[in-house]
């Protein structure tokens, strides 16, 4: 890939906004994904590689579980900074940014959340240096905007409960240490546990063959009689709040994660019209390119105030699912509208890997999919303003 | 040992140059702004290294008014023990040398390191200004440094080759590009500099000596000229009598 060019674009002058933390701890990440993740990017979602080797640098830039609180090993920052964190990590590719979300959101915000102090002990600080990987596991092959019909589930043997059952469309989960894994009891009632490697009958296979999110590594959890220790189940949480909980964290997390793209594909399409020359001038030059690059520019200036709002709305502890639905939903669309614009911009040159656009629509093809579907937060906006009920 | 860094604030390199009030002010507006890189990846780093392997503390130290606190924040982050705010606008480099040395007299510092110049006005002016109102050696365009036992060891680098210098500390050596390697900080940094001293003085009131009459900017770049490879002599030619560089 040509060098990494990206510079910031805040047309609304949002960066007022933020605090100096917030702008040393985007322009830190910034210059880190610059240096260590930009050059091999493009050669590891190429060859469909997992580019395991940045999971330490991750923790250092403070990528892994931003929010959790010092004591547990996390640096305790606020969301504005986890947003800004998943930005900057998509402005490079969703699946650098992926890896993080799974691990902040999925991993470390349930064991946070609902985990006893000897669990929470045990793996945040390590999930927060990196030392160790996490996945989650709550869709399964026939379940999946449908969770609570899941069929994997546990049953009571002691001192242990023996897990059956499979997941699919688990980002980490070839390369996990452990796994966040959600399944029903013996009365059908939702549970979590963690799943560590090595426990006998548990597997990981890994799904090849994918055209997006080529730089993560995504797999099956395939529970055959597992034994996993009572002391490896969340005490208290029942139902799918559990899951559901983590799952709003991971979106305000795409939220701010597929702007990233946005801009990137804006910013590289941008430079490129005031490069190409033809017909004797830049093709920014040009009305319709003009058109496509202000639609990006307005599209994008709005993600950014949806996110930062909904950022000080999360800090306060007023976010709602429904706010987050619509801020995921939103930002995905106008990342992918941006990526496919600004790849005709470039014309035969947006296909190549030299630049970042072909690469990044293919990502968002899973973002747009993945953490509850476009049309699925649609319908939840859809109940939220009418009180009808859609989705059955 | 004790080390103090003098860092300069300056635009961020992909900053529009515009000037104001008749071209006699920088134009501010919009200006992202950043520790001047040859003060943080060279000098301050070096600095860290010093005194991480051997022990001691790095000050970092820069005139200029709340504006520049975010910036020294980041210094911060990448390690420096503590940091000190000079209250007053940095106008001209006798000035800030003036200001820095009326600072550092009485303080004890073994080795003030700071960058050869800085992008902004490349004045390379407040090293040497510094170590003669303090009394102190000055060595410019070092790109390695070794310090310890009150003896500095340094290469100096120049067009010509390198020469090798020991001076008896204390001394204010100026950094040039290869005596460190660029550090970005890591969270832990980041968080620790919440807490970090940064001090702010008041200025002793050094009144300037120049003032700008005008600011401008370079010659906007000529329109490329394409030479047929088979033509060397028309390359020649040109290189020689409108580009006058052979």
């Amino acid at each position: 890939m040509a060098e990494d060019r990206y510079q910031h674009h805040d047309y609304y002058l949002i960066d007022e906004l933020l605090t100096d933390e917030h702008k040393l701890i985007r322009d830190t990440a910034r210059a880190w994904v610059k240096k260590e993740v930009s050059p091999i990017i493009e050669d590891y979602a190429q060859r469909a590689q997992f580019p395991r080797h940045l999971l330490q640098g991750l923790g250092e830039i403070g990528a892994f579980g931003p929010y959790i609180p010092q004591e547990y090993g996390g640096p305790g920052l606020d969301q504005i900074s986890y947003g800004i964190l998943m930005q900057e990590l998509e402005r490079c590719d969703s699946g650098l940014r992926s890896t993080a979300s799974v691990q902040s959101s999925l991993v470390m915000f349930p064991i946070f959340s609902y985990a006893t102090e000897a669990q929470k002990q045990k793996w945040l600080p390590r999930l927060a240096t990196g030392e160790l990987l996490g996945c989650f596991g709550l869709t399964e092959p026939d379940h999946g905007s449908d969770p609570s019909s899941m069929v994997t589930n546990f049953k009571d043997a002691g001192d242990h409960v023996i897990l059956n059952g499979a997941k699919m469309w688990i980002s980490n989960a070839p390369y996990a240490d452990i796994a966040v894994v959600w399944a029903k009891d013996e009365q059908g009632v939702i549970r979590g546990m963690v799943v560590e490697r090595g426990m006998e009958g548990f597997t990981t296979p890994e799904t090849h063959g994918k055209w997006s999110l080529r730089a993560s590594a995504t797999g099956e959890l395939v529970f055959d009689n597992v034994k996993v220790p009572k002391s490896n189940l969340f005490p208290d949480i029942r139902g799918l709040k559990g899951p559901l909980s983590c799952l709003n964290s991971a979106r305000y997390g795409i939220a701010w994660g597929a702007l990233g793209a946005a801009l990137d594909c804006y910013d590289t399409a941008l430079r490129y019209s005031k490069e190409r020359i033809q017909f004797g001038r830049p093709i920014g030059g040009f009305q319709l390119q003009q058109k496509k690059l202000a639609e990006m520019i307005t599209e994008i200036t709005k993600a950014q105030l949806l996110v930062w709002r909904l950022g000080v709305l999360k800090n306060e502890h007023r976010a709602t699912p429904q706010q987050i639905s619509m801020a995921k939903r939103n930002n995905v669309e106008i990342a992918l509208r941006t990526a496919r614009e600004a790849r005709q911009m470039l014309g035969g040159m947006g296909i190549t890997g030299e630049y970042p656009i072909m690469r990044h629509m293919m990502n968002l093809e899973s973002v747009v999919t993945y953490e509850g579907t476009h049309d699925i937060h649609l319908l939840i906006t859809g109940m939220d303003v009418t009180g009808f009920n859609a989705f059955i | 040992m004790k080390i103090l860094v003098p860092i300069s604030v300056v635009p961020d390199t992909t900053s529009k140059i515009a000037f104001t009030d008749g071209d006699t002010k920088f134009n501010e507006d919009g200006i992202q702004w950043i520790v001047n890189p040859y003060d943080e990846w060279y000098a301050l780093v070096r600095a860290l290294e010093i005194t991480e392997k051997d022990g001691g503390t790095v000050t970092v130290i820069s005139v200029g008014d709340a504006t520049a606190e975010p910036v020294i924040r980041k210094a911060l982050a990448l390690g420096a023990t503590d940091a000190v705010r000079v209250d007053t606008k940095p106008t001209e480099s006798y000035v800030v040398a003036k200001e820095l040395a009326n600072y550092a007299k009485d303080k004890g510092f073994d080795l003030i390191l700071l960058g050869k110049e800085t992008i902004s006005y490349n004045g390379s002016e407040v090293g040497g200004m510094m170590a003669e109102f303090l009394g102190f050696p000055f060595i410019s365009l070092a790109s390695k440094l070794d310090a310890n036992g009150g003896v500095a060891t340094l290469d100096r680098s120049t067009e010509t080759g390198t020469e090798v210098v020991e001076v008896k500390l204390p001394a204010v050596i100026s950094a040039a590009k290869g005596m460190a390697e660029q550090r970005i900080p890591n969270m832990r940094g980041i968080m620790a500099a919440r807490t970090k001293p940064l001090t702010v003085v008041p200025a002793s009131g050094v009144q300037g000596k120049t003032s700008t009459v005008k600011f401008g900017l370079p010659a906007a770049k000529s329109s490329l000229k394409l030479v047929d490879p088979e033509n060397m002599d028309e390359l020649v030619r040109l290189l020689h009598e409108e580009a006058k560089s052979i």
